[in-house]
């Protein structure tokens, strides 16, 4: 007959304290490391996605992205004169065009007339502006909303996306991206 | 003024608790005997303190005092009075004044009324209950006094989150912590056990109605939360493996396997240290659950009362308690192992099986619920779902599911199966039939196959120990057992066909047009705005049709939009059959290019979806009915001595 002996061998007592003083452990270490909840961008490292937009303006130039593999680092913004957030980040805009950054715009979903009313009312700091109507290269660069702006270095790898509109405080991270860009 | 009276009240406990434990613990030694007589009273004043804390702070929420902090964050004048009430509870610091008023008053009835425990074991499992509560004492009146004051007073408070203005959840987070904290009286029995060495078949009998009555709280709590879930999220499951709800399941897992460990050494004086550690493990896992979810390291779906700056404090708190008594158990348990002995094939056998599965599902879980955390802390990011629960859960749950149609019918020490073999044709049968159907249906994926053919054989099986006996005279917690055997069929029955025949459609229709889900034609009728007290809601008039020619019933699902906190809620519209539910969310508007607008809907036709928490129920009334036929025997004992006592007294022996 098989008899089943209760008795434990000793290690087997000491077990639950040793996975509870594991678990402690671990529990200690994640309340002093909070979680880093900021999602890092899957683009950056990735080639830009390649598109030839049409010009937005009359006069000015659209974007063929082998423009941006000219061996300079540039700025893409994705704006819409339609877009309130893209009227607050204008100034910084204007003070990176000032400082000699190169910034390529892609207007997604936007007519002639109202683009030439909000460059005229918040400055104008591009070079070249592409028609993005459809939106189909604002999705190809896994941008959710505008505005968005890409740091691409002279090979026309993406270094850094920018989510949101740039405020005077993201000046200095943006200027040191670009220098690394052009390294 | 009521709430510096609970303030009041609430460090007047903590005072009494500290009472308690050093009375207690000296009462031990020979010298302290005389303070053994304060320690029952004590415990009783501590819980009637606590109960007038919890008191003030429902009179506060109940009139909507704003100059209270917790108020004014958490509740709102235009709310309707049940949910000013349930909002005392619905955020951190209410919810912890809960937890300690009813740990204080579960002490205070076990001080009452607890008495056929050697008395030295009495007052270290009442020391063991003080010391616990004086933690969370520390804790609410140090790092989260619900009864903090606001100045200057605003005029108008936060609201309560509009997911939890719901009659069902109102009552949700009460029952869930009478589980909860009720688990800490057989975590104070097992410390009281190891302290005084005293375990046996007694020590089982006196702690199994408390963890009965635990468990009852628990299963209802979890069933209403799952259901809850449900209807209220809009989300159409039933279960998200969502860290707060392995919070509530872990401790329940611990505490069913307690429930069928401490049946074995009431009985059979056998599996001693192991039901032990279970005491411990059962709270233990009550108080990870609440760290989890509290301390916020683990990011949960519904984490609603999430303050890092706690954590640490409540870790703290878990490493003296947990280690503590894990410490006590690895220096006393070798010295309480040895029990009787009993053969492989026999109810013990089979109960130490079921507590060996149900164990390693609750590790299973534990584990899936930690690892994000681990894979974070090596710079990893996870997330932990279904696919791996349901398999690695079902790995263990089916051999005991089917340990649990037989194991009820063998017989205590030793069996054969060859006894018991005739009695399991019929279940046998029917899986098979079940089987065959299955196939004949088709396209039934591996676990709810199993988990159907399962539910059939184990339906039957469960009512087989009825049989034979004479069913007046069969004692009240056999009934219970066969009743909460038979829920766990029916709502494995129910799991497993929402996941096996549920029809799920996402449709844009317009005003007027109709659409298919399973055999439900569903017409839209209109599209009204409707108001209650403290929101506006879009409301879809669906005209819905069981089979072609049913009987037209009218269902109304809405979208919610409340305005104190602002924030948009889908109210979902249920119909429930016979056979399933009918389930109806109502989306959004979207605008059609030809300038008639389509409105977005979700329709589930979800086949015996009922049973699942059909089956909770009746797995919680066998508890119940197993606990008032304990509680009625333990009644009839004392009163049998009672009558002893009196008659030789009467014969001047």
């Amino acid at each position: 007959m098989s008899q089943t002996n209760p008795k434990a061998p000793m290690w087997v007592l000491w077990l639950p304290l040793t996975l509870f003083l594991g678990f402690a452990g671990l529990a200690a270490y994640m309340l002093a490391h909070p979680a880093d909840n900021t999602v890092d961008s899957k683009l950056v490292g990735k080639p830009m996605p390649t598109f030839n937009l049409p010009p937005a303006l009359p006069g000015r130039p659209g974007l063929d992205s082998k423009v941006l593999a000219n061996g300079k680092p540039h700025l893409v913004n994705i704006f819409a004169s339609w877009c309130v957030p893209c009227r607050v980040e204008a100034p910084q805009l204007g003070e990176l065009a000032k400082a000699g950054v190169p910034i390529e715009g892609i207007s997604v979903r936007d007519t002639t007339e109202n683009l030439q009313g909000f460059l005229q009312e918040n400055g104008d700091p591009f070079q070249r502006v592409g028609a993005d109507d459809d939106g189909k290269v604002q999705l190809a660069l896994g941008s959710s909303g505008v505005p968005e702006t890409y740091v691409v270095d002279g090979k026309g790898i993406i270094v850094y996306q920018h989510i949101g509109e740039i405020r005077p405080e993201h000046l200095g991270l943006l200027l040191d991206k670009l220098k690394d860009a052009a390294e | 003024m009521i709430a510096e009276l609970g303030r009041a009240a609430l460090w007047l406990a903590a005072a009494l608790a500290i009472l308690q434990l050093v009375a207690g613990a000296l009462a031990l030694t020979a010298k302290g005997s005389a303070l053994a007589g304060a320690v029952r009273p004590v415990a009783v004043v501590q819980g009637l303190l606590a109960l007038t804390a919890f008191g003030c702070l429902l009179y506060v929420f109940a009139v909507t005092d704003l100059s209270v902090k917790l108020v004014a964050m958490n509740s709102h004048s235009m709310k309707p009075l049940v949910f000013k009430v349930a909002g005392a509870w619905g955020n951190h610091e209410g919810s912890m004044l809960l937890w300690v008023t009813v740990m204080g008053m579960a002490g205070g009835f076990v001080a009452l009324v607890e008495r056929r425990l050697p008395e030295p074991t009495m007052l270290a499992t009442l020391a063991g209950q003080a010391f616990v509560s004086l933690g969370f004492y520390a804790f609410l009146l140090l790092a989260s006094n619900p009864f903090e004051r606001l100045s200057p007073v605003p005029a108008e408070g936060n609201g309560l989150n509009p997911l939890l203005q719901d009659l069902g959840l109102a009552f949700h987070p009460p029952t869930l912590y009478l589980g909860y904290v009720g688990l800490s009286i057989a975590f104070s029995f097992a410390i009281g056990a190891l302290v005084t060495r005293e375990v046996g078949p007694a020590f089982a009998r006196a702690m199994r109605p408390w963890v009965l009555g635990a468990w009852i709280f628990l299963t209802l709590g979890i069933t209403a939360g799952s259901y809850w879930a449900y209807y209220e999220l809009g989300w159409g499951g039933w279960w998200f493996w969502d860290p707060v709800e392995n919070a509530s399941l872990m401790p329940w897992l611990a505490a069913t396997a307690l429930l069928h460990s401490a049946s074995v050494l009431a009985a059979r004086n056998a599996l001693r240290a192991w039901t032990i550690m279970l005491g411990v493990v059962a709270f233990s896992m009550s108080m990870i659950g609440t760290f989890l979810v509290r301390s916020g390291i683990l990011t949960s779906v519904h984490a609603f009362a999430v303050d890092p700056q706690r954590g640490s404090f409540i870790l703290v708190l878990l490493a003296i308690y947990i280690g503590g008594a894990l410490l006590l158990f690895g220096l006393r348990a070798a010295t309480v192992t040895e029990g009787e002995r009993f053969a492989l094939v026999s109810r013990e056998g089979a109960l130490v099986f079921n507590n060996v599965m149900l164990t390693a599902i609750l590790g299973i879980v534990l584990f899936g619920t930690l690892y994000p955390l681990v894979a974070e802390a090596m710079g990893a990011k996870v997330s932990v779902g279904p696919p791996y629960f349901n398999p690695m859960g079902a790995l263990f749950a089916v051999p005991m599911l089917v340990v649990l149609a037989i194991g009820p019918l063998l017989r205590w020490r030793q069996d054969s199966f060859g006894r018991i073999g005739r009695n399991l044709v019929i279940p046998a049968m029917l899986a098979v039939a079940a089987t065959v159907v299955a196939f004949a249906i088709g396209g039934i994926a591996l676990l709810p196959f199993l988990g159907l053919v399962l539910a059939v054989a184990l339906a039957w099986a469960s009512v087989l120990p009825l049989r034979g006996r004479n069913l007046r005279r069969t004692p009240l917690p056999t009934w219970g057992m066969v009743v909460a055997h038979f829920g766990v069929a029916v709502s494995l029955f129910g799991m497993s066909s929402e996941s096996a025949f549920s029809v799920e459609k996402l449709v844009a229709i317009r005003v007027g047009e109709v659409a298919e889900v399973g055999p439900w034609g569903v017409k839209l009728d209109t599209i009204e705005p409707v108001a209650g007290p403290n929101w506006t809601a879009l409301e879809g008039r669906l005209l819905v049709r069981y089979g072609p020619d049913g009987k037209v019933t009218r269902l109304l699902p809405q979208s919610r939009s409340f305005w104190a906190p602002p924030q948009q809620t889908s109210e979902s519209a249920l119909l429930t059959r016979w056979n399933g539910q009918l389930y109806a969310v109502l989306g959004g508007e979207a605008p059609g290019p030809d300038g008639q607008d389509r409105w977005q809907l979700r329709l589930w036709w979800k086949p015996f979806v009922p049973l699942i928490w059909a089956g909770g129920i009746l797995i919680a009334l066998g508890g119940v009915l197993a606990l008032i036929g304990r509680v009625a025997a333990d009644l009839k004992r004392i009163v049998a001595r009672g009558k002893i006592a009196y008659r030789r007294e009467r014969q001047g022996r």
